[in-house]
């Protein structure tokens, strides 16, 4: 039974994720941020569902488009909008961007832009809860494209043999940049791979929230009680481009279709949950409105925050490099 | 003072650092059964929570160590130079980057220990020499120990140090005995070698020459021929490649007016290239003569031993390279 805190939680962190991203839109066309900028618009129900159902010692891994991670797992906008915006302020001191935002405080082991190299990092942090016996667990985000990199079948193995307390989400977003999981994925669904392990494998509607909620949680009593991984497969879709700015450069647009993108956009994580929650009394309209109002206040002064935020001084570019510095002298 | 072989040190090390930190475990492929020597008897006295035979997956465990390190263990990996090829995205891609990458918030104490078996008729696909690929990489220390005291004292840094550490470990002086300080005629109690500070193996007066691992035996064995031509070399081992220690090269070519750099790598982008730069741009007006490199040939390990045999620096090539710088 998933209180109701948790599943206003679930709604106000879909819809940070909504507005943040809508705000870096604007400031990537406005041409205020470099770089490649990967949103994940769309998906806010898988990170969301996966991530209210860990503890705060939990950890996670994510990946290049990886904003809605550390956003679902309570992170700072602040800190993750100064960290796009490369200045002193952010996560990583402006050092790594958008594809690396990390907060080792509360569980946000970072991401990674090399797709699925975050696999086996999650997996060592799972296998240093067993050999520690700790009961914390750690999940990682990876997608379809990822799902072909031998870095996840390798650790899947591992983690299966080991019992590692583990959880391997897949976002099918249904592309990698722009070839099909169908035009990549040998099988019908990357969960069924999870077969070939002897783990369990649980496809899942991502843009339902709850069901992402719940098949995470079946997962974290699974691995806390030493039973090893799990692999999820939340369905979902990518609302924009891979990356920003590639649809102007885009010269055979035809990898999906407007009609396939309408449908999906007829399946919206926030519009169904907020339908949810009305239909069970949880929220009035009004009260949804209101913070509906809240979160755009927050990612505007976070917007803020990163503008008034300085760059990073010259002096500090060695800084950071080792624990224990060395000298280059 | 003990009598120890390379091998038997890397294991005290290995054996001294897990009792006293049981956050230390053992990772690799056999290392059980201890194929390589390393980690002889450490399952048996440590157990299999700290002894951890993996899979063929070394892209797969090195990233398991990372992720490990990143909250609270301290993973010691054993895997040979040649299958690093296969982890590369691991050791690079989070193993150096993640620390600067994500503004200091992780560290990472992960010792890879790398061995490189060479010149023994293992062919092109297991006599690599990587190390210099890894001077190139920030975020890395490199740790190339020769002789036994120095691998066990390394081998302890780098266990302790809260960076990833790569210890090459050259399997042709995996049999070299040497002289290893017993704990109680060490003033702390405990044989540990800093990094960044190199070893004078030799002093001399004519030419410097600086070694890495195994070259560092033929260079000794050149100095004896030398000698009696009435030819002095200083010998130097730096012990690390990251942090290197300039300074005691500096001052031994501003002694010998001299150098060669003799390094079991392939020549080009080597670890002696870096050397050598060194000393041109910090060390030039010293120079009475160009630089000499000696280092693996270009082109990859040939089986035959008709071939293999002509790729590696050896004692004549050492010889013939200091006599050049005479000339």
């Amino acid at each position: 039974m998933i209180s109701r805190e948790k599943h206003i939680l679930m709604l106000q962190r879909m819809m940070r994720i909504r507005f943040f991203e809508n705000k870096l839109i604007e400031c990537q066309k406005a041409g205020e941020i470099v770089g490649s900028l990967h949103t994940y618009t769309g998906e806010e129900g898988v990170a969301v569902g996966a991530c209210v159902a860990l503890n705060d010692n939990d950890y996670i891994a994510g990946n290049h488009r990886s904003h809605g991670h550390p956003i679902a797992k309570g992170g700072d906008i602040n800190k993750a909008m100064a960290e796009i915006f490369g200045k002193e302020d952010g996560y990583c001191k402006g050092k790594g961007g958008s594809m690396h935002l990390a907060d080792f405080s509360i569980g946000i082991l970072g991401e990674s832009g090399i797709v699925a190299s975050s696999v086996p990092v999650a997996t060592g942090a799972a296998l240093t809860s067993k050999l520690q016996k700790k009961d914390f667990v750690s999940l990682v985000f990876f997608g379809d494209g990822a799902s072909n990199q031998g870095a996840c079948h390798e650790s899947m193995n591992l983690a299966a043999l080991w019992k590692l307390p583990v959880i391997f989400v897949c976002e099918n977003n249904q592309f990698a940049v722009t070839t099909s999981y169908k035009d990549s994925v040998s099988v019908d669904h990357v969960s069924d791979r999870a077969s070939a392990y002897g783990i369990p494998g649980v496809l899942v509607d991502g843009q339902d929230v709850i069901a992402m909620y719940e098949a995470t949680e079946q997962a974290v009593i699974r691995a806390r009680s030493g039973e090893g991984p799990t692999l999820i497969e939340g369905l979902t879709y990518r609302y924009e481009d891979h990356s920003l700015g590639l649809a102007n450069v885009r010269r055979d647009g035809n990898y999906r279709s407007d009609d396939e993108l309408n449908e999906w956009l007829k399946r919206d994580p926030i519009e169904i949950h907020k339908e949810f929650l009305i239909n069970q009394d949880m929220m009035s309209k009004k009260e949804i409105d209101e913070l509906e109002k809240k979160e755009i206040v927050s990612v505007e002064e976070a917007l803020e925050f990163a503008r008034k935020s300085p760059y990073p001084d010259p002096s500090q570019l060695y800084d950071d490099l080792f624990t224990d510095p060395i000298s280059f002298a | 003072m003990k009598n120890l072989m390379y091998v038997e040190a890397l294991n005290e090390a290995i054996r001294e650092e897990m009792e006293n930190d049981e956050t230390v475990y053992y990772m690799g492929e056999d290392v059980r059964a201890s194929i390589y020597g390393a980690s002889k008897d450490l399952f048996n006295k440590f157990g299999e929570d700290r002894v951890l035979d993996t899979p063929l997956s070394e892209n797969g465990f090195i990233g398991a160590a990372v992720g490990s390190s990143l909250v609270g263990m301290r993973p010691v990996v054993e895997t040979l130079t040649s299958f690093m090829w296969v982890a590369m995205d691991q050791l690079v891609s989070q193993l150096a980057k993640m620390k600067y990458m994500f503004g200091g918030q992780a560290s990472l104490p992960v010792t890879i220990k790398a061995d490189m078996y060479y010149n023994g008729g293992m062919a092109a696909h297991h006599s690599d020499r990587n190390h210099p690929f890894f001077m190139n990489m920030p975020g890395i220390k490199v740790i190339v120990p020769t002789f036994p005291q120095d691998a066990k004292g390394l081998m302890k840094s780098a266990i302790r140090d809260n960076d990833p550490c790569i210890v090459f470990v050259d399997g042709n002086l995996g049999g070299l005995k040497g002289e290893v300080k017993e704990n109680n005629e060490i003033e702390n109690g405990e044989l540990l070698i800093p990094f960044g500070k190199a070893k004078v193996v030799k002093e001399g007066t004519d030419c410097t020459v600086v070694g890495i691992v195994n070259s560092n035996v033929h260079a000794v064995n050149a100095s004896r021929k030398l000698e009696k031509e009435g030819i002095s070399i200083e010998i130097i081992d730096p012990r690390t490649l990251v942090p290197l220690d300039k300074q005691t090269i500096l001052n031994s070519v501003e002694k010998t007016g001299r150098i060669v750099v003799v390094d079991p790598a392939h020549k080009v982008c080597s670890a002696a290239s870096e050397i050598i730069s060194v000393v041109v741009e910090e060390g030039f007006w010293n120079l009475q003569a160009p630089p000499q490199k000696v280092a693996a040939e270009q082109v990859h390990i040939p089986f035959s031993q008709a071939l293999e045999p002509l790729i590696f620096p050896t004692e004549e090539k050492i010889i013939e390279a200091v006599k050049k710088t005479l000339e």
